[in-house]
Parts: structure tokens; sequence; C-alpha cells
């Protein structure tokens, strides 16, 4: 059997910044090996749906899942502070990362979090960062760690002021390949930079979703496969997409 | 261990639980939970004559203890299903439902033929899919359309026939009688009911379809109401769902007149609910000393 739900142990869960929370559960990586850019379900109890959450990291016996409180379901995980997390992971297509090549990784608000755990698979990754504010600004410590990192911020509070995509026109001739989380304008936007120097780009997309393994079809996303569109779904196809493939 | 087979319109079920279509696709991946032998049967997505590419997302709101959704009824087609799917669920040891739709009576009948010529166990006609712009809901939603429909499915099918009902009507039981009166060899219902979420920031329906179908323990007093309405006024077998989300929910389904169940959104929280369902069940059965499940069925007794 390939899925199974897990009840991990709750370590801590704590406000990061604004609305973002860090929680870590205990967890052994030798019992449930999870891939950079893989996903945890979390129940919430109450709540007809689980929680979809990118795994930030899972090294050093934690599973670690940053997320942003958005409505009533995030809210409730927030306040959980001991007990059990009922999750269901590993979950979809994490990132492709081979060896041998030079990746940058650019994660954008919430999207920066599972670009932790692909930096630890990478070597020598330039990293780029970019949040609304600074009030918003995470993971710049834990990313640091892992290889060069740039910040930007739409209002210029922190890091540089402008776009991921700024700094990543800036620096695209150091790398073979991008990889991307973030919202989908920047995906987009990210996307477009790559296609225009020729780089493959791997983008995480998001999509509301209901069963997390591909059974309901409802976090549909349109590709492009063999000159045809098709409808595929982020949580068993994704949530990692092929940019050049993805009908943004 | 009390006994929890069930038998519909001649087709024997293991135990009264069946996956409701278009909360388990074919199958395939809750086949990664646990052996689909432990379900009763599996009524498949809804299939049409020609692939469907489904509604644009989002596809999903999350409600007051439930689910809107529509998925407009993304398909590979009947033909594909026949090929690619039906040989794999075959082997799966369980009940196997073809759950199909169109666009005109037609089609539905030119499935019903492809159909009876393959290995399926029985044909659900979805005559209530509330999520697509032609067909769907419109053949269930008068006694006429119901009666000519099912009558002439009828005669293209040689499998047992059951008719989904959409609880968006003004007399449920009328329209049941219809059903069973053209043929229907048991009615299977509720399929979800017709509701809308907005997005207050930016005024926008969150479901890009503006309208979906509600499911989950949110409908589960309007299914059971509706249960007991049909079982009043037919014969033939009902297959209940709508919202069942606990053993004690399958219980109260199987007493308003249900014979046969289907749970669909409990397992967006709850992969495993098929199975405690099934324990909880056995448990109160012993409990109570009744032998089979099918002695609960229409049990309720109803203040005079």
């Amino acid at each position: 059997m390939k899925y199974d739900v897990r009840q991990l142990p709750l370590i801590s869960n704590r406000e990061i910044a604004q609305g973002i929370f860090d929680m870590r559960l205990a967890y052994h990586q030798a019992d449930l090996p999870v891939l950079c850019g893989q996903f945890a379900h979390v129940y919430v109890p109450g709540k007809t749906l689980r929680r979809p959450i990118s795994v930030c990291d899972a090294s050093d016996g934690e599973l670690r899942l940053v997320y942003q409180v958005k409505g009533g379901g995030t809210e409730i995980m927030s306040q959980m502070q001991s007990g059990t997390v009922d999750v269901l992971v590993p979950l979809g297509n994490g990132f492709d990362i081979q060896s041998g090549r030079r990746y940058c990784l650019i994660g954008g608000g919430i999207g920066v979090p599972p670009m932790l755990y692909t930096a630890k698979q990478c070597d020598r990754p330039l990293i780029i960062t970019g949040f609304r504010n600074q009030s918003l600004v995470i993971l710049q410590d834990d990313l640091q760690a892992q290889g060069e990192t740039l910040l930007c911020t739409d209002d210029g509070s922190a890091g540089q002021k402008g776009f991921v995509t700024d700094l990543l026109r800036a620096r695209i001739g150091e790398v073979d390949e991008v990889c991307a989380c973030g919202p989908t304008p920047m995906l987009k936007a990210v996307a477009a930079v790559c296609k225009e120097f020729g780089k493959p780009c791997q983008v995480s997309l998001e999509e509301r979703m209901g069963c997390g393994v591909g059974a309901c079809l409802v976090c549909a996303v349109k590709v492009r496969k063999n000159g045809e569109e098709v409808m595929q779904h982020v949580c068993k196809n994704g949530p990692v997409f092929n940019a050049e493939e993805v009908v943004f | 261990m009390a006994d929890l087979s069930v038998k519909v319109a001649g087709v024997s079920f293991n135990n009264p639980l069946i996956a409701a279509s278009g909360t388990f696709g074919f199958g395939r991946e809750y086949g990664e939970f646990y052996p689909l032998s432990t379900l009763g049967g599996i009524s498949c997505k809804g299939i049409t004559l020609k692939k469907r590419d489904g509604n644009p997302p989002p596809r999903i709101a999350e409600t007051p203890s439930g689910i809107l959704n529509a998925v407009g009824l993304q398909n590979p087609g009947v033909d594909v299903f026949i090929k690619e799917d039906l040989p794999w669920l075959r082997q799966q040891g369980t009940v196997i439902i073809a759950n199909t739709a169109g666009n005109t009576v037609e089609e539905y009948c030119q499935m019903a033929e492809k159909l009876s010529e393959t290995d399926v166990d029985m044909i659900e006609l979805n005559i209530s899919c509330p999520n697509v712009k032609s067909g769907g809901v419109q053949f269930g939603t008068s006694c006429e359309a119901v009666e000519d429909i099912t009558s002439r499915v009828r005669r293209y099918c040689k499998k047992p026939l059951i008719i989904k009902l959409s609880p968006n009507v003004t007399d449920i039981a009328s329209i049941a009688k219809a059903a069973e009166a053209a043929g229907a060899d048991a009615i299977s219902m509720i399929n979800t009911l017709t509701g809308m979420r907005i997005d207050i920031h930016t005024r926008r329906p969150i479901i890009r379809n503006n309208t979906g179908g509600l499911s989950g323990a949110a409908v589960f007093p309007v299914a059971v109401r509706m249960v007991w309405q049909v079982a009043n006024a037919v014969k033939i077998p009902i297959i209940g769902m709508g919202g069942i989300t606990t053993w004690e929910d399958a219980v109260e389904m199987l007493m308003a007149g249900a014979t046969a169940l289907q749970i669909g959104t409990v397992l967006f929280s709850d992969p495993y609910a098929p199975v405690k369902i099934n324990e909880g069940l056995n448990r109160f059965l012993d409990e109570n000393g009744i032998k089979s499940v099918t002695e609960l069925t229409g049990t309720v007794q109803p203040w005079n």
C-alpha cells in the first residue's frame, strides 16, 4: 500500500511571522521518505477537508510544515499545541533535482517554505525569495545556511525593492535550471524569464484540493502533453510540473 | 460476527458500503490505502459517451460540515473506461457499478448498450448532476422526464438499472415512483444539493462554475428524510447516500429504508471511513443480537 494516514506527535507550533506558523512533527525519514516539493494533507478536527501543506523540511527527526493562517482550518491548525497530528504524507510529485546541475530556487511568500528542503538536496543553490513586505519575511537564516540567498520585497521594506524575476534576470546565467513555488502570477512570470533564457523550469502549483490523492478530480490544472491540452491534477500529477507544459 | 452482506436487484454485496460516484475515481487511488474488497462495491466516476475535460478550477469549496463541488464530469469517456479501467476494477473483488451521464437520452441509451456487453455488475443513471450545462439534472427533475429516460434506457440495458435521484425537486417520492413504473431495478439517492459560496473580498463565487453540489454531513438529515419518503412510496430497493460519516449514520440511513449505502465526502478527511463504519455496524448488530444487517432496513418506527 502506497498511502497511509499517520499520527505524528506535535513537537512545536509557533508563529514565525505575521500569521505564519512553523509546525514541527516527530518523524523519521527512514520510516517515511519524503522528497522535496511533496506535501502533507493535514486533518483538521471539525473540518470536512484536510489542508494541503508543502513540506518545508524533513531532516533531524522532524517534519516541518510552515503555513499561513488563511481561514478557519489553518486557524484551528495554528492553535494545536500538544498531542498528535493526523497527516497523510508524503503526497504528490516533488522537484526533480539532479546532481551536477546548479539550481536557482525561487520562493514567493508562502511558496518559500518548500525551497528549504529542496535547497538541502542541491549543490550550491542560488536561492531567491520574495515577499510583500518585511512583516511576512520568513526562513532567511535557514536558507542562508544552504546557499546564497537573495531577498526582495514589493515595497522595499526588506532586501531589494522589486520582484523575484528582477533578481532572476540578473543571475540566471549562473544556473542550469530553475525551481519555483509561489503565487500563480509569479510562477507565470518566472516561467516566461526561463523561456526567454532557454533554461528549464519546474513550478509547484496550488489549487483548492479535495482528496489529495487523485480520486476526486477537483484540483485541476491544464497542461500541454504531446501538443494536446489535457486536465491533470495538482495532488497526483503535481504539485510540481514542467513550466513549459502548464497552460497558465 | 453479524452478516453484513446485502442484495440489491439480485446483485450480492459483501457489505452495504459502496464508494459513491465522483469521490473515488475508478478506484486506483484508494486501492493504495486498503484492498478494494473492503468495500461492498464501487460506483465509478460518472462516465460520458465522449471524453470530458470538466469545469475550470476552482472546483471545490468547503462549507459548514460539508463541501460544494463542481467538477463537471471530467472523465475519459465510456470506451476508455471499458478498455483501460474495467479489467483492472474487475480483479479487485468488489461489485462494480458504472455511473453514466449524457447530454441526450440517446447518449444514455448508447452507453447502456455498450456497458451491457461488459462485465460491470450494475448501471447507475446519473440524471442528477447539477454541474454540467446540458444533460445531467434536466432528466431528473420531472416525473415525465424520469419515466421517459428510464423506460428508453431500460430497452438497451441488460444489467440491473439504478436511477440516481436529485434532491433538487419538490416531490422526490413521485419521481421515484415514476422511475419504478418505468422499469428501474433500484434507486440511489441523494445526489448533491445545489449551493453557492461567495468570496466577500473579491465578490466572486468561490467555485468557477458559480454554483456547485453540496455534500457531506451537512446534507445527512435531508438525505435521511428523502430516503424515508421514497421507501414509503416504492417497492424497489434504495441505495442511501448523502453525508454518511459515522457507523451511527449508516444505521440511521438503513433504518430510514436503505438496503445499501454509498459513502463519499467522508473519505476526504478519513480514507479509512469504510473500514470504521463496517466495524461499527458489525458491533451494533452483535450488541443488539441482530444476525443480518438486512434486518435494519426500514425499521424506523415513526410517530403517529
